[in-house]
């Protein structure tokens, strides 16, 4: 690391934590923290960690922030996106655009009724529209690749609506965070 | 000697053993159950054929292959061999009276004539008419270790031709794909190919990744499919025999659904590599790619009209999965199916040009034929989730996928709907059937 990239670390760092500082104003005041008994290291840092700061890559595995959530469910023999699942997208977008060298793969599924290759292509397009959003969210079209499994990797196996509603689904998987 | 058993060898390469040098054997056998009989099967004897003393035997008796045959197809109820009171093996030594007695309408029976090598010979066969006496064919055939099996197919589907008037489909094979473990670590999808009978089950390929959408040559020795080995969807075409394997179409996106024209020089697919699923032709000779749809909707599921000019493939076009037909040069792009809010997957009688279909609405997918002279659709399976019809290449019988709780199992109904049939595995969840044309 040359000395000019540490010095933009360093700037990135002091935004960071600026922006952490002035969210926790907006915050109700919490109260003092009491005196804790001596506490390892780490925490220290993952208390820092604000869950909606989407360029922050340890809030992939923060499960208090929406980039945690990888899943978008669709409806039978449908491909929009719901609106309960526009923030997921939202999240992942400002993530890619944060984060250029990152790579995503979205992989489309479908649940079990009508024909294979029809829902291969459902998977496809399920896929496609969730990537049309995160470009209109200014993610880049090259971070983000689309393969479609159709119905051929259920998470659930019952013939019951329960469970093909987890079926129908389109996960984000990065392949490079 | 050496060249006796070289033009013996040459005579079989095509029967089943150059399929046993690719590929292992699969473990389970698929058992194939009746499950709606037929008024007015065919009372018929298959007497067992008389081998003598030969040393060359076959692996199964003839009579047991061909009565099963004929069984299976619903059309004929065989007389069980215990019952039989004579076991003549040609024509002159049929007593008519003792055949009328055990109301056996007809009577099928053959003997071995080894030849010089002790090795191969010919099956003798002959069919004959009690009521009339009539001797209504006798033949022969060249046979062989490793061949009688696929003769005895053979002679069955003579008999069926002969006492129903349309071809056999015995002497066939089907594909399907078999999944062990799903869900787990160690899932594995597997392509086998078996008898029509569901004897000889072979793997010719297997992954972790999942393997789709099997498709026969018009030859009966290549199989396209789709596979995901690289985590991407590939066309592949393997040759079952020699195991070479050819990937057609890797490009973005999708490339699934393969579909070889009548004559075999084609392949129609579904590819996405535009953005969107649309049918595309390859010619397999010089790789030339001609696109034969342009719609933002999902096109899929080529399926070739018997003479090659028209494709019939499944668009959400009008907002729901229709059957629709494209010209071979991608003109004259006309709906096919107007019935039910969901038409997909479609499959091409061989034989008198019917098609069958998935059938469905949101609570049941249904096979379905339709007859596009009389407009008329009638539905054949009662499941909730059958796919993947299949013609038999006689065009009697439509193998489809169906599901018996979390586990998939093959099924067959006839095409008048009267007669269906269960194909199940002992374990492992099959599906994707695809019956070959007949073995020559």
């Amino acid at each position: 690391m040359n000395f000019a990239s540490k010095i933009f670390l360093v700037l990135v760092l002091a935004l960071v934590l600026g922006a952490c500082a002035t969210d926790t104003r907006d915050v109700p005041p919490a109260p003092e923290p009491e005196p804790q008994p001596t506490q390892p290291s780490d925490p220290v840092e993952v208390d820092r960690v604000n869950p909606t700061d989407f360029a922050d890559s340890r809030n992939l595995d923060n499960p208090d922030s929406t980039l945690s959530q990888r899943e978008i469910y669709f409806e039978f023999d449908r491909s929009d996106v719901r609106p309960e699942y526009l923030p997921i997208v939202r999240a992942h977008a400002a993530y890619l655009r944060a984060n250029p060298s990152a790579r995503m793969l979205l992989e489309g599924h479908a649940d079990e009724r009508g024909s294979r290759e029809y829902n291969l292509g459902l998977g496809e397009r399920r896929g496609n529209s969730v990537l049309d959003l995160m470009r209109a969210e200014g993610a880049s079209a090259g971070q983000i690749e689309v393969v479609s499994y159709g119905e051929e990797r259920p998470v659930c196996r019952q013939s019951s609506e329960s469970c093909w509603e987890r079926n129908r689904r389109v996960e984000i998987v990065y392949t490079a965070r | 000697m050496y060249s006796n058993v070289k033009s013996f060898l040459n005579l079989f390469t095509t029967a089943s053993l150059a399929l046993l040098l690719v590929s292992g054997a699969a473990r389970a056998q698929l058992q194939i159950e009746i499950v709606d009989g037929v008024e007015g099967a065919l009372p018929i004897a298959v007497v067992p054929f008389d081998f003598g003393n030969a040393e060359m035997q076959p692996e199964t008796p003839i009579h047991e292959v061909i009565a099963a045959d004929l069984q299976r197809s619903g059309l004929f109820d065989p007389l069980a061999v215990t019952d039989m009171i004579d076991r003549p093996s040609r024509p002159p030594e049929v007593k008519l009276g003792t055949w009328r007695l055990l109301k056996v309408d007809y009577v099928a029976m053959g003997r071995w004539i080894p030849g010089s090598d002790g090795l191969s010979g010919e099956i003798e066969y002959h069919l004959v008419a009690v009521h009339s006496g009539r001797t209504l064919f006798s033949r022969a055939i060249a046979a062989g270790p490793g061949a009688f099996r696929l003769r005895a197919h053979q002679i069955a589907d003579a008999i069926y031709e002969e006492l129903t008037g349309a071809p056999g489909a015995f002497a066939s094979r089907i594909a399907y794909v078999q999944v062990t473990g799903a869900g787990t670590d160690a899932e594995q999808f597997e392509l086998i190919v078996a008898d029509s009978d569901g004897h000889n089950p072979q793997t010719i390929v297997r992954h972790s990744e999942p393997i789709m959408s099997p498709a026969w040559g018009p030859e009966g020795r290549r199989l396209a499919y789709v596979s995901f080995a690289t985590g991407r969807s590939n066309v592949v075409i393997q040759d079952i025999y020699t195991g070479q394997r050819d990937v057609i179409a890797d490009g973005r996106g999708i490339n699934g659904a393969p579909a070889f024209s009548p004559n075999g020089d084609l392949l129609a697919m579904s590819l996405s590599r535009s953005g969107n699923s649309e049918i595309w032709v390859r010619t397999l000779a010089t790789g030339r790619m001609e696109q034969l749809t342009e719609h933002y909707a999902i096109d899929t599921e080529p399926a070739w009209s018997r003479d090659g000019r028209n494709i019939f493939f499944t668009s959400d076009r009008a907002g729901r999965p229709q059957i629709y037909s494209v010209r071979r040069d991608g003109t004259n792009i006309e709906r096919v199916t107007f019935e039910g809010e969901y038409n997909s997957r479609v499959s091409v009688d061989p034989y008198s040009g019917l098609l069958a279909m998935v059938h469905g609405g949101q609570a049941n997918f249904r096979i379905a034929v339709l007859d596009r002279e009389s407009e008329r659709l009638r539905v054949l399976s009662p499941g909730r989730m059958d796919e993947s019809p299949s013609f038999a290449p006689n065009g009697r019988m439509v193998l489809y996928a169906t599901r018996e709780g979390e586990k998939g199992v093959l099924a067959a109904v006839s095409v008048d709907g009267n007669f269906r049939q269960r194909l199940v595995l002992s374990d492992g969840d099959v599906r994707e059937p695809a019956w070959s044309p007949l073995i020559q």
